[in-house]
């Protein structure tokens, strides 16, 4: 494992922002933390870099303990939400901190750096300072200058979360290929669940200081542990006891087809998607997910009645993760979904 | 009328700081040269005012590097380790700018005076801090200390810390993240600091009388000089004195401003 941590706590006056939490990350993957804010996503990648001391909990980096190392002699590159661009020195000169930080070569420097630049995509701007540069840019950057020094591991906090919608996108593709590229053990933090789903290999969602679940994007989708991971990775809708996709529920106009009678408040259309917002005759708000030529051959209208089905709905027992106080160690890509129930339509 | 409004606040604003600012400067320029530029070429070129000169520009010379070093050490004190006794010490800095300078130079009087607590055991090892130099420096030291930390603060809680973890991700240790990323970052907020720190000791009077007894060719600043000759009835002398000083000042913000234009350029 390139990183693990164990039973990891940290409190923030009366905020406990870690409950014992362990992870392992393996070698050369791509890895996201994800949750809401105020989950620990972001005190648990810093307590990584060494930004934060944990108050209990072990962090290993390459099977060392570097628990009590400062974060000058992990040799982890660290790539914070508003970049941190040296703002007096130029481009280069960022990219070159760590390198003559090390005392490297001037030439040897010269040449790290606009390799560097050249795999960024900023060679032409050496010279500019970070106030000359877009967002998009400055984090190119501060990734280039991370990734100077040739870290053991990779760490991203929001990186692409101060940046716009398209550029978002762009870097996001953009860092997916430079992974595949330089195989680098990468972690990156992020409270966008579409944004993890699409860049990492594998998840772990975290939620009040505490792992919820991890896995691949697929498993956390299809076999979500319990309420919040099922919520937080996709949309969900409660019926009673159980949950359902919004995909999955089927609209019908004939009442024998469906089981629950419903009203149609609201309809969005999103393009391709259509988002259906229905009343059932207890008051609970659902919503559900159909294409618009499912919409053309229904004719629905606002107001009118319908019939929904459920099709595969989930779920939990009391006894998940969550409530039982500790988070157990979750090894990436097992596939734990063994609370959660999956049953057919009622 | 909007813009009728705003014409009058802007001459109501400008004839304030006329009247109290620029016209008694501008008089003092006038009246140096009333007659001609000998009178106070004279004046200031006197061996005691060469002295009294050379003797500010070494007060400037010896507070100003130490409240600096102060300065920056104690803003990055306050701000990026904020420890108990933090409010105490925010609460003392600004002492000087409470206290009367001639307070100031009276307390000092007490302390290193013949009958102080400090004074015969100094006066037994051969330091004499009354009536010389360290006296002086002291009060310079005391009455100006207040400016680098005042200005340093605010940039460096602005800047944030975030360069500076950048800096130890990178490898950086404390002195070097200090001197590659801190430092450049609030150096114009240290600069001012500088400039006013200079200002202050430059003018210094009240503090410094007290201790330095103001002997003409020995402990007499610049301040210090322009009274005596203003008390002797030399008024070229005076106002000599005063140009130079007031060349002195606007000297060091010049200077600052044409460092900052061309970091900015």
């Amino acid at each position: 494992m390139a990183i693990s941590v164990e039973g990891a706590c940290k409190r923030f006056g009366d905020f406990q922002a870690l409950r014992e939490v362990s992870i392992e990350v393996p070698d050369g993957s791509l890895t996201a933390l994800l949750g809401p804010s105020g989950s620990g996503k972001s005190t648990l990648l810093r307590a990584i870099a060494g930004l934060e001391t944990l108050d209990s909990g072990r962090v290993m980096i390459r099977g060392d303990d570097v628990s009590t190392q400062p974060a000058q002699k992990r040799e982890v590159g660290f790539v914070f939400q508003h970049y941190a661009a040296f703002k007096h020195m130029t481009v280069f000169g960022n990219v070159a901190f760590g390198l003559k930080i090390r005392k490297w070569d001037k030439a040897d420097v010269e040449r790290r750096v606009h390799e560097l630049l050249d795999l960024v995509q900023l060679d032409g701007l050496a010279e500019r300072y970070p106030s000359q540069l877009s967002g998009g840019q400055r984090q190119r950057m501060a990734l280039a200058r991370a990734l100077a020094v040739q870290p053991k591991v990779l760490l991203l906090d929001e990186p692409f979360g101060a940046l716009d919608a398209k550029v978002r996108k762009d870097l996001r593709a953009w860092l997916r290929n430079l992974h595949d590229e330089m195989h680098v053990t990468t972690i990156f933090v992020t409270h966008d669940q579409e944004e993890a789903m699409d860049v990492a290999e594998q998840l772990v969602v975290m939620n009040d200081g505490r792992v919820e679940q991890s896995g691949s994007a697929a498993d956390l989708y299809d076999h979500p542990a319990n309420e919040f991971v099922m919520s937080f990775v996709g949309e969900v809708n409660r019926l009673g006891e159980h949950f359902v996709r919004p995909h999955d529920m089927t609209v019908s106009l004939d009442r024998d087809a469906g089981e629950e009678e419903a009203m149609v408040r609201r309809i969005v259309a999103l393009g391709f998607e259509v988002r259906v917002e229905l009343v059932l005759g207890d008051g609970t708000e659902v919503w559900a997910q159909l294409t618009r030529s499912e919409l053309q051959r229904l004719e629905l209208q606002e107001g009118q009645i319908v019939y929904l089905k459920p099709g595969q709905t989930k779920s939990f027992n009391g006894d998940v993760p969550s409530s039982d106080g500790r988070g157990a160690s979750t090894p990436l890509g097992s596939q734990d979904g063994g609370d959660a129930e999956v049953s057919a339509a009622v | 009328m909007r813009t009728e409004r705003r014409w009058g606040l802007r001459a109501l604003g400008l004839g304030y700081l006329l009247a109290l600012l620029l016209a008694p400067v501008a008089m003092i320029f006038y009246k140096t040269f009333e007659h001609g530029l000998a009178p106070p070429l004279e004046a200031i070129t006197s061996p005691d005012g060469l002295h009294a000169l050379k003797l500010t520009l070494l007060m400037v010379a010896i507070s100003v590097p130490l409240n600096t070093v102060f300065g920056v050490g104690c803003a990055l004190l306050l701000v990026r380790h904020r420890a108990r006794g933090s409010a105490l010490i925010d609460a003392v800095i600004n002492l000087p700018f409470a206290i009367s300078p001639v307070v100031i130079g009276l307390s000092l009087y007490l302390l290193y005076g013949t009958h102080g607590w400090f004074g015969p055991t100094l006066a037994e090892a051969g330091i004499k801090v009354l009536f010389s130099v360290p006296g002086m420096v002291l009060a310079s030291i005391f009455v100006s200390l207040p400016f680098v930390v005042r200005e340093t603060v605010p940039v460096l809680q602005e800047i944030g810390t975030e360069q500076e973890q950048a800096a130890s991700t990178l490898g950086a240790n404390a002195w070097q993240t200090f001197w590659r990323v801190t430092l450049p970052a609030i150096r114009w907020g240290v600069a001012y600091g500088v400039v006013l720190t200079t200002a202050r000791v430059l003018g210094e009077f009240g503090a410094v009388t007290i201790v330095s007894g103001s002997i003409s060719g020995q402990t007499q600043t610049l301040p210090l000089f322009v009274e005596k000759q203003f008390q002797n009835f030399n008024a070229p002398g005076a106002y000599g004195a005063s140009v130079v000083l007031a060349l002195l000042a606007l000297t060091t913000l010049l200077a600052m401003n044409v460092l900052k234009r061309k970091e900015d350029a």
